[in-house]
């Protein structure tokens, strides 16, 4: 994993850094116009943070099963990215939709329930910092219900009457916009892996402090 | 039985003047199109957010592992002067 590291800091970084001039050259929506422009990145934001949930729930679920610690720094790390995507997500939204609904917020289905699959990600960070010995079983069972949020965030558009535009969307995107939006989500997904190699790497280091720590009061 | 029919009948006036959710989205036709409240600070906006947060996040990363194999290296030296 080490060696991929530096391949995919420069590519993720020049797509990272491209993306904006792609976006600028996209076709304009009919409705919403320059604003619509803040899809490009929010939406992939919202199917990696939804991603790293369900990483974080699955990796947990197998700690609780396997006691491996290797699944324990999993899911650790991809909490942190869930409530990394998800700030991203919670703040790029309301720019979006001031413009477009008029509003900042609605609380509807798909906001709330993104919303609270937010804090469910911020409470297992919590969870593991401050609940001391057994932390770490107690924050995995909590991922596994942020995992099983999953569903009902992706499916609630669709579900519910919601302002929120529903997951055909994505799929329908004319040529114009669908090339950009992709490379855009491939932008974030390499920029995800990225962040999840170097998170994790930090994991791995402080549990060999913790080795050597307990190998010198031996 | 009345009040229930009226409380149907509103609720049924309350979801035809929601808006209905956008299903998909349709490219405009070049030149027809106006602005009519300024989009292009809430883009900036938008965009610095996710830089700001993605490299805010990676030099958190940094820092800790910094801390953490500057905690190994002394660990290692105090191991070897014993």
């Amino acid at each position: 994993m080490r060696r991929l590291f530096m391949p995919l800091l420069v590519v993720a970084t020049a797509m990272f850094a491209y993306a904006p001039y792609m976006i600028d050259g996209a076709a304009y929506e009919s409705s919403m116009g320059l604003v619509q422009k803040i899809f490009y990145f929010h939406a992939p934001s919202g199917m990696m943070m939804l991603l790293s949930a369900i990483v974080c729930g699955v990796a947990s679920a197998l700690y609780l099963w396997r006691r491996k610690p290797a699944m324990d720094h999993l899911a650790l790390a991809s909490a942190e990215l869930t409530v990394l995507y998800g700030l991203i997500v919670i703040a790029t939204g309301p720019l979006w939709a001031r413009k477009a609904w008029g509003i900042w917020w609605d609380w509807d289905a798909r906001l709330t329930m993104s919303f609270v699959g937010w804090l469910i990600a911020i409470s297992y960070l919590f969870v593991r910092k401050y609940a001391g010995p057994g932390s770490d079983k107690l924050g995995a069972a909590l991922a596994v219900f942020g995992m099983a949020n999953v569903p009902f965030i992706y499916l609630s558009v669709n579900l519910w009457r919601t302002l929120h535009p529903k997951t055909s969307v994505v799929p329908s995107l004319p040529p114009l916009i669908r090339g950009p939006f992709w490379f855009s989500a491939l932008a974030l997904f390499l920029m995800y892996l990225l962040l999840l190699t170097a998170r994790l790497h930090l994991e791995r280091q402080r549990a060999a402090l913790d080795a050597l720590y307990l190998a010198e009061e031996d | 039985m009345l009040p229930m029919s009226l409380v149907s009948r509103l609720l049924m006036a309350l979801a035809l003047v929601q808006p209905a959710a956008q299903g998909e989205f349709v490219p405009v036709t070049p030149g027809t199109a106006t602005e009519q409240l300024p989009a292009g600070p809430l883009v900036i906006a938008a965009y610095a957010i996710i830089w700001v947060a993605m490299m805010f996040y990676l030099w958190t990363i940094w820092r800790r592992l910094n801390k953490v194999e500057t905690d190994m290296h002394a660990l290692e030296r105090r191991k070897h002067t014993k």
